[in-house]
């Protein structure tokens, strides 16, 4: 060892300095990847984002990478740079469990489209990140494997569902990462963590392989540190799929092209709507704070702010709680143990059924299999299921009629930052309030993005800042981001993710 | 259950039967209806299967085009309406033969409704059958339980093959048939005798009910008799009961006497029908019940949010109206009048399933009675011995009429076409390849056939003399002989003619 160069931690930077930096060989992907895998060595017990870990995978598709590149191959742009995935990704050859029981073990023999385009994207996957059991929570205390813990303080949740991939990304275990979006599992997360992430429009990447929780709703997106990390990976997952009949037949937003255009500070022309239903009460003051002051932001950089009222998201909460389990009580049928997960052997197909589902599955995937079960029942649905999609076609005339005003619609992500492990975890309506503002955009389709918008004065904790498009307009997402991201960064001297507290070093580990 | 059974014949004196039926058409695509697994009967289990139709978590349903194309060609051709949106519903019930737990259905949006089908009967009645609608549908795997009686009581354990989960199905729902009286049986077997018909004229299904294809389900109750002169269909319909998987013709008709019977002693005994389904045995001729719809799932129908609506523009339904074949029974009875046959002759092609050979045949230049007579005489007798059907004999509908016109032109007579036609069935190639290569062509060259004749003339003198006496009939024998050193490639008239010639007698 020649001393005393001061490495470089490369756990610190964001995805595009790794992306360069391999293309002009200061690092290699395996450095890269080791790097990561030391990481996650280091303070990934307490933190727990992680399910299952593949150093081996990885580290073979960062040494193929760097090979090629010796080579003079032509590489994607992601190409040798490390990310996680939400398990609820099906992955072949890696356990693939949705942060259930019933799963647990489960090998798959296919690859999502999601994941195949991260393997040919020649994308290292460092491992399966931890999430409430079938995407079903807003804090990961769901899982059934336990809680993720919020890195900013450890007796915080991460938020949920994607709350693994959400703090692998604010623990700088990875610098990007795959998520799934419901009714908030990407953004509300990323809110709480001060990190990142997207829910594209919906179709706008393919479904084929991600574990359905509520088919109409459901969307994969990019979750990063930085807004320009994120539209990379998001141009990297989307696309038309012809193995996902629900998915758009037309091309990748241009996320990166926005992002860069966002950074330059310019919003001249922009029409920014903010959501007067989304503020007030149940909203914590420090958040209202740092949503205000990205406003003053948004408009000193030339946006024009205008005031939009959405009065049908008032019975948002309602219509989603009966959509979303009516469509998952049919999705999760398939995990009856006949052909793959857990069995619990009873003397006849029909009990053995029933043990299996009564062991594998926790309390809130039960809950909401019994409410969908209840919503479609003969005689039921028109007053459930069939008045929650008549709210669905409300809330898409509301932002119809909003986006004749704006080119964006703005409010908080969620209403507080993170909430403690254990705080809500009895009471679910508490839970789900959490998610009011982030599911509106799920019953139209549309896509919306978090992005940190500092912390709270009160408690010292990320806030999140949503910004919401017309369907097909990912890219504005990006361009209003960038723009505020470039902003407050100015100002922070950084992510804000660099304010996070120092996580406990796992000595023995790194030692190891 | 005291009541016994009476007769079909008892039962439709005293009762008025309501009859309905369902039938499932398993399409012929290529692939599946929501996979590109292969579509093939008799694979080994589980060999046709992906993450799709095995319902692996995170797959998702992919629409097959060529089947919503049978299905709606299907719909054109049972007179429905095709609507211009249809969605897929969630079929949601638990069994292990149902990949997903879900079947994907068609619900409240059918792809076709409203349709109408001309059922002729053997009597040339015609029989209007109103059809609700025919939706499309994806089929379940298949248990095999092992142990015990094969049924799922007392089994020890169950096997599932997924190879025919996910094979496109269309389901054609009829409205209650009424009116039909005794004639109930025979209307039902003769409609389901169409559908099979339609759907082999269409191309869209092999339409063997011996394999599962064309299955049907029959829904039958009775009413009491309206008194003379009153409106029976002032009378409401009884409780009915439906019987599964009637997988024959004759079986249709049986389970409906079964089932007339059985209701209308429970009725006149004062006894109730249950409402059920109830499962028929092809060994006693029987239906038993199985779950009363009291006891019914609730199967939570929900649009199927993983797949878009059917929308078949209107144009590409009018192209698809024009492939429609004409009806079978109009066909069947244009047919016979083109082709100049009898009804017993018509009849017995029908029954083999020779129409469509036969119209093959023909249009590849044979007389219909020439082809009637090769594929209802020795095809079928060898398709009999071989215990296959005679379309899937190795021989072609252009086979055998070039085999006809090889005997036209008197290249061949009967012995020496049947000869080739073995050679075709061998797989030696077409008539006029098995004709040269096995040499067997009429000696037509009188030189060589006066050579055989004086030289059988010279061997019998006795027989020349009878010959010349007068005894003509006496011919018969030097024909012989000359048919045997020719080795039956002579024309038997001519050899005929010139021993009379050689004889000095002119016949």
């Amino acid at each position: 060892m020649t001393a005393v160069e001061p490495s470089t931690d490369w756990t610190r930077k964001t995805a595009a300095e790794m992306a360069a930096a391999l293309n002009a060989g200061e690092v290699t992907s395996v450095e890269l990847t080791q790097a990561h895998l030391d990481r996650i060595a280091a303070v990934d017990g307490p933190v727990h984002a992680f399910l299952h870990l593949d150093p081996e995978g990885a580290l073979e598709t960062a040494r193929k990478v760097d090979e090629d590149r010796a080579a003079g191959v032509e590489l994607p742009v992601l190409a040798g740079v490390p990310v996680a995935v939400k398990d609820v990704l099906v992955t072949e050859g890696l356990p693939t469990t949705a942060g259930s029981r019933i799963l647990e073990g489960w090998v798959p023999p296919y690859d999502s489209t999601v994941s195949a385009k991260l393997k040919a994207s020649r994308m290292p996957i460092l491992g399966k990140t931890n999430m409430d059991e079938f995407a079903m929570g807003s804090s990961t205390e769901h899982s059934g494997y336990g809680p993720t813990h919020n890195p900013w303080d450890l007796e915080r949740i991460p938020g949920g569902s994607g709350g693994g991939s959400a703090a692998a990304l604010a623990a700088f275990e990875a610098p990007l990462a795959i998520g799934s979006d419901t009714g908030g599992s990407i953004r509300q997360p990323a809110s709480v963590t001060g990190t990142v992430g997207v829910k594209p429009t919906y179709g706008g990447v393919s479904r084929y392989g991600a574990i359905a929780l509520a088919s109409s709703l459901d969307q994969l997106g990019p979750c990063g540190r930085t807004v320009l990390d994120t539209a990379m990976l998001h141009e990297v997952m989307g696309g038309h799929d012809p193995k996902d009949a629900t998915s758009l037949d037309e091309p990748v937003p241009a996320c990166v092209e926005a992002a860069m255009q966002g950074a330059t500070k310019d919003l001249t022309g922009v029409r920014v709507g903010v959501i007067k239903e989304l503020s007030g009460e149940g909203y914590q003051p420090g958040v209202e704070q740092r949503f205000e002051e990205s406003l003053e932001r948004l408009k000193a950089m030339g946006a024009e702010i205008v005031e939009v009222s959405c009065p049908s998201f008032e019975y948002a909460l309602a219509a989603y709680y009966l959509i979303l389990p009516s469509e998952a009580s049919s999705n999760l049928a398939k995990f009856d143990s006949v052909r793959f997960g857990m069995r619990v052997e009873k003397d006849t197909v029909e009990k053995t059924m029933l043990a299996t589902r009564a062991e594998g599955f926790g309390d809130e995937v039960k809950r909401r299999i019994i409410l969908g079960t209840y919503a479609l029942s003969a005689g039921y649905y028109d007053a459930y299921y069939g008045s929650a999609q008549k709210v669905r076609t409300l809330i898409q005339r509301d932002f119809a009629a909003a986006f004749e005003k704006a080119d964006v619609l703005v409010s908080p992500t969620t209403p507080t930052t993170p909430f403690k492990l254990g705080e809500r975890i009895d009471d679910p309506l508490a839970m789900y309030l959490n998610d009011v503002a982030t599911i509106p955009a799920n019953l139209a389709g549309i896509p919306g993005m978090s992005l940190p918008s500092g912390v709270a004065p009160e408690d010292g904790l990320p806030a999140g800042f949503q910004i919401l498009a017309p369907a097909h307009e990912d890219a504005r997402l990006y361009r209003v981001g960038a723009a505020l991201e470039a902003s407050l960064t100015e100002e922070w001297g950084g992510a804000l993710t660099a304010q996070a507290p120092t996580l406990p070093i796992n000595t023995a580990e790194v030692a190891k | 259950m005291t009541a016994t059974r009476v007769s079909y014949d008892e039962a439709m004196q005293d009762f008025d039967p309501v009859f309905g039926i369902e039938v499932h058409v398993e399409l012929n695509t290529k692939t599946k209806m929501f996979c590109g697994c292969a579509n093939e009967f008799g694979a080994e289990p589980n060999t046709q299967v992906c993450p799709v139709c095995l319902g692996l978590p995170g797959s998702m349903p992919v629409t097959n085009e060529k089947a919503v194309e049978s299905a709606i060609r299907l719909g054109l051709a049972l007179g429905c309406s095709i609507r211009e949106s249809s969605r897929f519903a969630r079929k949601n019930y638990f069994y292990p033969d149902l990949a997903k737990d879900y079947q994907i259905s068609q619900y409240d949006e059918p792809t076709c409704y409203e349709g109408s089908l001309e059922v002729v009967l053997d009597d040339g009645t015609v029989v209007e059958v109103g059809i609700e609608r025919a939706h499309m549908e994806e089929d379940a795997g298949k248990n095999t339980h092992v142990g015990g009686s094969g049924g799922i009581q007392g089994a020890s354990h169950s096997l599932v093959d997924y190879n025919r989960g996910g094979v496109p199905l269309v389901e054609i729902v009829t409205k209650p048939i009424t009116g039909m009286g005794a004639r109930t049986a025979e209307v039902a077997r003769a409609y389901v005798a169409t559908i099979r018909d339609i759907v082999r004229g269409l191309g869209i299904s092999d339409g063997r009910m011996d394999q599962g294809s064309v299955r049907a389900d029959v829904n039958l109750s009775l009413r009491p008799k309206a008194p003379a002169g009153e409106d029976q269909d002032a009378v409401p319909f009884g409780k009915r009961s439906e019987t599964k998987n009637v997988n024959s013709l004759r079986a249709i008709e049986k389970a409906i006497h079964f089932e007339a019977g059985r209701q209308a002693a429970l009725l006149s005994a004062g006894q109730p029908v249950v409402q059920e389904t109830r499962h028929w045995h092809e060994d006693t001729e029987e239906t038993t019940p199985g779950r009363s719809k009291e006891e019914a799932e609730d199967y939570r129908y929900f649009p199927e949010p993983d797949l878009l609506p059917v929308e078949p523009s209107r144009e590409w339904v009018e192209e698809l109206r024009a492939t429609i074949p004409e009806h079978p029974a109009k066909m069947r009875a244009r047919l016979k009048d083109e082709w100049g046959f009898s009804d017993l002759e018509m009849r017995d092609v029908v029954a083999a399933d020779a129409v469509p050979l036969l119209v093959a045949t023909v249009g590849a230049g044979a007389s219909p009675q020439s082809a009637r007579k090769w594929w209802m005489g020795e095809l079928a007798r060898t398709a009999n011995e071989q215990g296959v059907a005679l379309d899937s004999l190795a021989v072609t509908p252009v086979d055998v009429a070039e085999l006809q016109g090889l005997v036209d032109s008197g290249r061949l007579n009967d012995k020496l076409a049947r000869q080739a036609l073995a050679g075709v069935l061998a797989g030696e190639g077409s008539p006029t390849a098995v004709v040269e290569a096995r040499g067997l062509e009429i000696v037509s060259d009188d030189s060589a056939l006066e050579k055989a004749v004086d030289d059988a003339l010279a061997a019998q003198p006795d027989v020349l003399a009878k010959i010349q006496d007068g005894k003509v009939q006496a011919a018969g024998a030097i024909v012989g002989a000359v048919m045997k050193a020719t080795r039956g490639q002579a024309d038997a008239g001519r050899v005929r003619e010139i021993i009379l010639r050689r004889a000095g007698v002119e016949g």
